[in-house]
């Protein structure tokens, strides 16, 4: 960041001599200092994890969700500012609604984060607003089988089999290569996933947080649902157990 | 401005007083239609084609007004095109017929259509969508439409099987809409079908001289001589005239 | 030349008549029209229609019966409709009336329940709540001259309690032990109270569905738009269940000894 300072980070709507958007830049500033979010895409569907860093105490637990119902198959992950995740989930909301009514069917993901991305892209070209400080992840199981995409701050979106954003995006990646997740299960891929997120929290340990999971596919008949708890504390324990054998 | 009275407008109008079908099998869909538009008793047109092309593999039969049904066609056709062209896929049948839908059930108070909608997609294979009047939406195995389809529901009852070729599915979509042609006044003229499946579209023609016969009545002629006195035979049978006194 | 006065000195109206071919005696009125000329006229008329839909309520929760046939006036056009449908985990509907609009209000209950589904906030929509939201929609179309075309009964189980009401094109609510749309208005709706009422926490399931049956079947006997083939929904605690196709057993073999419509033996 050598060009800091010299005016032209000031506007999404400026370019540097160097043709970067500093805004957009700093956008993923605000992803990478927030808790990671991971999806997993496996052989009958799709898992979504967070680690939610708890700012206080006081909160009541389970509140300020960071993984969102976007449609009945769709579930949403986001990694950055909570109220932009919010404000984005409730476009997808609406551009899910209006696939429906457009084409009298549910929509399959890939046209929804065509849509999420062109939303955030113009985001990226006034100064006038500032582009969306959030990296989402977007998982869900359609008529092509079970789907990934992460939607950047830039407004480009990717399809993946397993995704990580926010903080400790590096080592979950590390971690997510190392699995086989085209031949895992939905219920061997929470597992993982829990075991991925408390892994990747071990280095920010002085914050408390809450694991956050989801999951879309055969187990759910489709619809994208919280990890029941049974699972969820299952998961957790075994993911505690892991991390003592890791290190 | 002077208020246009639609339904004035309406009662003189180019009318598609039609026989059309369509039936779905394996490997795909035949639809078939007769030629004749009137306005009220005059044949407007007596080769018209109500076949209507809109997506490479996707057909709709036309009846009602004319005016309608193709100003209908042509939107979706265009929103066909515009569908395959940013999605990079064609579309499936289902969702043609949507758009149909869509267009039939928003506007029912302007319009009199009532349209078919068959094709063959890579989804489902092929598929028969009818949208009648109100504009609803309805999908059947086979579909007949227009003022002729009334007089054939029972033989379309009687005579359809699951299960049929291709070959079945022509005959029995000929022999329909020629029974259906023959008792409706507003239909007639020749058959055209269309028999679509993933490979192609084949277009096929039946025309107004040899469509398939059924029952038409006696020989009136035949009948007016009485049978059994024959005529010729002296003096037998005959019809004496008159004798004057 | 035209001799009436009143056409003299305003355009002929070329919208209906471009060649001046009506008789002189029947020129069309050119002057102002009334203060409502310009009115649009939206109520419509039901095309492909369904009939009766007959509900109870009985021990374990509610029951719903409706056959599976759309009418296109006296044709009988389409044998294999649905007209009962879930919405959501604890409610079911049936329509009687327009399926165009029925079909519209199926899409539009979907989006609803997709938008309670995806707010993820541990609320879920109950039989109680459709009913009122459906009021309103019916409601709000009926003032706005474009009905839509339908009678609904709506029942359901929801925290354990029993709901079942009546909605319709104008906006008409109700809600009873037993319900009855169309035809089954007056002839079903008799004898389903007779059945029923009192014995609403006595009923089994069994003996509910015997009460629909037969309800039915007088129906098929009376109504003009009626086939023998119906389906059943029942909603209890445990959720939605609507069942397979049915086929009605009827009763004709006294028929065949009826001689003439009077005195005639023979």
């Amino acid at each position: 960041m050598t060009s800091i300072g010299t005016g032209y980070d000031l506007s999404a709507s400026t370019y540097s001599p160097d043709g970067r958007i500093f805004q957009v830049e700093y956008a993923n500033k605000a992803v990478e200092n927030s808790g990671t979010a991971i999806g997993l895409r496996v052989k009958d569907g799709v898992v979504l994890a967070v680690e939610k860093l708890v700012h206080s105490k006081l909160l009541v637990p389970g509140v300020n969700r960071r993984i969102q119902t976007v449609d009945r198959h769709i579930g949403l992950a986001t990694a950055g500012l909570l109220a932009d995740g919010r404000h984005l989930a409730n476009r997808a909301r609406d551009e899910a609604a209006s696939f429906r009514d457009q084409y009298r069917q549910p929509p399959p993901l890939k046209q929804i984060a065509d849509r999420l991305g062109l939303y955030v892209q113009a985001y990226t070209l006034y100064s006038s607003v500032r582009p969306f400080g959030i990296s989402t992840i977007l998982g869900a199981v359609d008529k092509t089988g079970p789907a990934l995409y992460v939607v950047e701050p830039s407004g480009v979106f990717h399809g993946y089999h397993g995704a990580a954003v926010g903080k400790g995006r590096q080592l979950a990646k590390t971690e997510l290569e190392k699995l086989k997740l085209s031949e895992l299960t939905t219920r061997e891929a929470v597992k993982e996933a829990a075991r991925i997120i408390y892994l990747v929290h071990e280095d920010a340990k002085e914050k408390e947080f809450e694991l956050e999971m989801s999951w879309v596919g055969d187990e759910t008949n489709g619809i994208h649902l919280p990890v029941p708890k049974d699972l969820q504390t299952a998961a957790e324990q075994a993911a505690k157990a892991a991390l003592e054998t890791f290190e | 401005m002077d208020h246009v009275d639609i339904n004035r407008l309406k009662t003189g109008e180019v009318n598609l007083g039609t026989s059309i079908m369509a039936v779905q099998f394996e490997g795909g869909v035949v639809i078939g239609a007769d030629s004749r538009t009137t306005t009220g008793s005059y044949i407007a047109n007596r080769v018209t084609d109500k076949l209507t092309y809109v997506h490479d593999r996707i057909y709709c039969c036309r009846s009602g007004s004319a005016a309608d049904t193709q100003a209908v066609a042509d939107i979706v056709h265009y929103a066909l095109q515009m569908y395959s062209q940013t999605a990079g896929e064609p579309p499936t049948v289902h969702h043609a017929a949507s758009v149909f839908q869509k267009l039939c059930y928003e506007n029912k108070d302007q319009l009199t259509a009532g349209i078919i909608v068959a094709g063959w997609d890579k989804e489902v294979g092929p598929s028969v969508y009818n949208i009648p009047l109100g504009g609803g939406l309805f999908r059947q195995p086979w579909a007949i439409g227009g003022s002729g389809s009334t007089y054939v529901y029972g033989y379309c009852d009687a005579t359809y099987r699951d299960g049929w070729g291709r070959d079945e599915c022509i005959n029995f979509v000929k022999n329909t809409l020629a029974l259906a042609m023959s008792r409706d006044g507003s239909s007639g003229g020749v058959i055209r079908m269309c028999v679509i499946t993933e490979e192609k579209v084949e277009r096929l023609f039946v025309p107004g001289d040899e469509l398939p016969r059924f029952w038409e009545g006696r020989e009136v002629l035949g009948e007016a001589v009485p049978k059994k006195q024959p005529v010729g035979e002296a003096g037998i049978g005959l019809v004496p005239m008159a004798v004057e006194a | 030349m035209d001799h009436f006065p009143t056409n003299w000195g305003r355009p002929r109206n070329d919208a209906y008549d471009p060649y001046g071919t009506y008789p002189i005696a029947h020129r069309p009125n050119n002057g102002p029209k009334d203060a409502f000329a310009d009115a649009v006229q939206r109520t419509q008329q039901p095309i492909v229609t369904g009939t009766s839909v007959l509900a109870i309520k009985y021990k374990d929760g509610i029951m719903m019966a409706a056959d599976n046939l759309a009418s296109y006036g006296s044709l009988a056009r389409f044998k294999d409709i649905q007209r009962l449908q879930p919405v959501g985990a604890h409610t079911v509907i049936g329509a009687g009336g327009d399926m165009s609009d029925f079909q519209y209000i199926q899409l539009m209950l979907d989006e609803l329940i997709i938008d309670e589904f995806s707010a993820q906030d541990g609320h879920t929509l109950g039989p109680a709540e459709v009913h009122e939201y459906l009021a309103q929609v019916m409601y709000a179309r009926r003032s706005k001259m474009n009905p839509l075309w339908n009678s609904i009964l709506v029942g359901g189980v929801k925290d354990g309690k029993r709901f079942l009401a009546y909605v319709d094109l104008l906006g008409t609510t109700y809600s009873a032990s037993t319900l009855a749309t169309g035809y089954g208005a007056y002839i079903a709706q008799p004898l389903l109270r007779t059945a029923v009422e009192g014995k609403e926490d006595i009923l089994t399931e069994e003996e509910a569905y015997k009460i629909l049956e037969q309800s039915m079947r007088v129906l098929y006997y009376r109504d003009a738009r009626t086939i023998d083939k119906y389906q059943v929904a029942t909603v209890t605690e445990k959720g939605v269940y609507i069942s397979e196709s049915r086929r009605l057993d009827t009763n004709w073999s006294f028929a065949e000894g009826i001689r003439g419509y009077g005195a005639q033996t023979q």
